[in-house]
């Protein structure tokens, strides 16, 4: 054999282009739109509010001084909502700091998604229970965690999906192509979920990449790329649930893009009036991923006063357990500083432990 | 309006915090020389997300202030090409936790490039992190990392306290040939001293401490985040009858061991303070120089106050972690002092 029969690169062979959508794929408002179940339909609009209500509710919580901080994704409620729709519960996720909703719509305790930000301690869920990984807030460095653990599952045999999120600035960090080379060249179950919401805090989509789209991106690793409209809610759900079968199938991962918008600030402690104009961020209502639900159950006879006023007391309900239980003061024992920092603490660290013990007595005897 | 008085109008000093003047130190960089460029996450157009790059953009133009893509390693990375074509890089990580992407860069090119090239690729390149903890963060937003840099050779290492400090240092950060890790101590930004940007009180270059507080009977070493800590509590001390001297490091790398042993020669007790993992921190190499060097002046050992050896606690629980007032004195009253007292 010379060194010219070693194949230097890969032509691809698969009739499947890596690359379909021209555009953004839409469902509502399409013809396609009357073949959905209108038990699908039904359930998207009821989580897609009560998702909002629920970012409506933490940033309401942040004003209180219950939470240190909130990331609200308040306008790309149907990217969060689908994501948890389109697994099985075997299946994990792997969220970004700002993907709260999706974990709740995964089944989460709302109250638990929130420790981090209330500040009692960083993780609040059981990751191996829901099959939801913390909560990342170092930008795509869950992404790998995500491949690797797929790949596990498929190495022990078992019929496990991981979903990665990550947000368009975190495509920008180097573990975000580690992850998509690793995935593509393993042909892991992963499904890689963009959502670009235009901004990266005050950093616009422009000086983020020059890629026509990051769906492109996955062409390069030799995966596919879906872009879809990420506020159609329909859409989303259908293009993560076929890259979520593709991937059981065996098909390897996919990258999926999802063109949404960012409708409040970075956080409650952002103000986007230095960096953005309102009326780019009204121009975007125009497609509100709730208001695109709600036409489409008009135009079906499916929108009537008893769908809005059960959305709406589920929703309400939902809040009040939410703010109810969070204006309880957490329960706090800072001997927890010293537990689960390795499996047995060390000689130094009960030495240390012992100190604080003795400070906070000291404290409650004075 | 005669020259004297528009002068002394101009060089009024006026209350200032350490935010304003670290602004005011990358202003009159940029002026002053062409060759200094800003890189960073959301430092143009925000002005970054402390506000220390406020302005710039708008006045400098966005290739001398620039956003971009989000991406540490890429920042740095591309910085130190910058610098190999004799730009003058100053960059921002976001926090410092959102460094360590960068750390390749800084550990196998940044750190050792001159020596590589015996001399001929010197980085002078600043690399500012807003550090430590004590603003309520959450998770990843209140690392110290000084031990990380401390111990990477080629890299100078370098913290302000004060509001003068903070200008001067940066000057002087910027000024230098070799690559500085300029951390910026978070909880510091928003203080406050009478200061005015027009007449920036001078500010000995990089690798000189300073004494804060002159005292007597013991000294407390520290930097950055803990200085106020320790002179609050050398002013709790005097109840007690202590006369404790604070001595501001300013610099971890250069180290001046000269200022730091003549303090301590002089107290001949000593603890130092800092609020990072203790286990294998500046600390440890800190109370091991005072050892050598003051040996027989000393009365008592070096004691050490830090964070405990644990990944950075959430927010709620963050104030039993941080090195405290109380915390301190209890390690000064651990001297060995003799019965009745200093
Ligand atoms: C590695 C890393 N660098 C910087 C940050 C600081 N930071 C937090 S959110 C954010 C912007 C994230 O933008 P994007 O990925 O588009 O997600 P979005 O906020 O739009 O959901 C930045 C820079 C971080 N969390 N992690």
């Amino acid at each position: 054999m010379t060194v010219l029969d070693q194949p230097v690169w890969h032509p691809r062979t698969e009739p499947a282009p890596l690359l379909p959508d021209a555009e953004p794929y839409r469902v509502l408002g399409t013809p396609q739109a009357r073949t959905l179940e209108p038990g699908l339909l039904t359930e998207l609009y009821g989580r897609l509010v009560r998702g909002r209500r629920y970012n409506r509710q933490a940033t309401a919580l942040t004003k209180q001084g219950r939470l240190a901080v909130y990331p609200s994704s308040t306008g790309q409620e149907a990217c969060q909502i689908a994501a948890a729709l389109a697994l099985r519960p075997q299946d994990w996720i792997f969220p970004s700091y700002r993907d709260t909703l999706a974990v709740v719509a995964r089944g989460v305790d709302p109250v638990q998604v929130l420790t981090l930000l209330r500040g009692d301690w960083h993780s609040g869920y059981d990751s191996r229970a829901c099959h939801v990984a913390p909560l990342s807030t170092p930008l795509a460095t869950q992404l790998p965690h995500a491949v690797g653990l797929a790949h596990a599952a498929r190495l022990q045999g078992d019929d496990v999906v991981a979903l990665a999120m990550v947000g368009d600035g975190g495509t920008s960090e180097g573990d975000f192509h580690e992850a998509l080379n690793f995935a593509a060249v393993w042909r892991a179950p992963v499904v890689f979920f963009v959502q670009n919401n235009g901004f990266a805090i005050s950093v616009p989509l422009a000086k983020q990449t020059a890629a026509p789209s990051f769906a492109h991106k996955a062409v390069g690793y030799g995966m596919p790329g879906r872009l879809v409209d990420g506020n159609d809610a329909a859409a989303v759900h259908e293009v993560l649930t076929e890259a979520v079968r593709q991937a059981r199938e065996g098909g390897g991962p996919t990258l999926v893009e999802a063109v949404t918008y960012r409708i409040e600030a970075h956080t409650n402690a952002d103000d986007a009036g230095r960096y953005r104009d309102d009326a780019e961020v009204e121009a975007w209502r125009d497609r509100d991923p709730i208001a695109l639900l709600e036409q489409e159950l008009r135009a079906r006879g499916l929108f009537d006063e008893s769908l809005v006023s059960e959305v709406e007391d589920d929703a309400e309900r939902m809040a009040a357990d939410l703010r109810d239980r969070m204006n309880e003061d957490p329960a706090l024992d800072p001997m927890d500083l010293f537990a689960h920092v390795y499996a047995e603490p060390t000689p130094q660290l009960r030495e240390q432990a012992e100190m604080l013990r003795a400070e906070l007595d000291a404290e409650a005897g004075s | 309006m005669t020259t004297a008085l528009a002068t002394a109008r101009a060089t009024a000093r006026k209350p200032a915090t350490m935010a304003q003047a670290l602004n005011r130190a990358l202003r009159d960089a940029l002026a002053d020389d062409p060759s200094v460029h800003l890189l960073g996450e959301d430092i143009g157009t925000l002005g970054g997300v402390f506000r220390i790059t406020d302005g710039l953009a708008k006045e400098f133009g966005d290739s001398r202030c620039t956003d971009t893509p989000l991406a540490e390693a890429g920042i740095l990375g591309t910085a130190v090409g910058m610098a190999m074509y004799g730009l003058r890089p100053v960059v921002e990580m976001q926090f410092d936790a959102f460094a360590y992407p960068a750390f390749e860069q800084l550990v196998s090119h940044v750190s050792r490039m001159r020596n590589r090239t015996r001399g001929e690729l010197p980085l002078p390149l600043t690399i500012r992190v807003p550090y430590g903890g004590g603003i309520g963060g959450v998770e990843h937003h209140s690392d110290s990392s000084e031990a990380y840099y401390l111990h990477t050779p080629g890299l100078h290492v370098v913290t302000p306290a004060t509001v003068a400090d903070a200008y001067g240092l940066l000057r002087a950060a910027i000024a230098s040939d070799d690559p500085v890790i300029f951390l910026e101590p978070k909880r510091l930004y928003w203080s406050k001293a009478d200061w005015s940007p027009d007449a920036p009180d001078e500010v000995p270059g990089i690798g000189q401490a300073v004494v804060r507080r002159p005292g007597r009977s013991a000294t407390l070493i520290t930097y950055g985040p803990s200085v106020p800590v320790c002179l609050e509590a050398a002013e709790a001390a005097e109840a007690d009858g202590w006369d404790l001297e604070v001595l501001d490091l300013r610099s971890l790398m250069p180290f001046d061991d000269e200022t730091l042993t003549a303090s301590v020669r002089r107290t001949g007790r000593a603890v130092v303070v800092h609020e990072s993992a203790g286990f294998g921190g500046a600390g440890a190499e800190i109370a091991a120089r005072v050892t050598e060097r003051c040996f027989h002046h000393l009365e008592a050992p070096v004691l050490r106050v830090t964070g405990f050896d644990i990944p950075y606690p959430p927010p709620m629980l963050e104030r039993h972690h941080l090195p405290s007032v109380d915390r301190i004195l209890d390690a000064v009253a651990r001297l060995q002092w003799d019965e009745g007292g200093a």
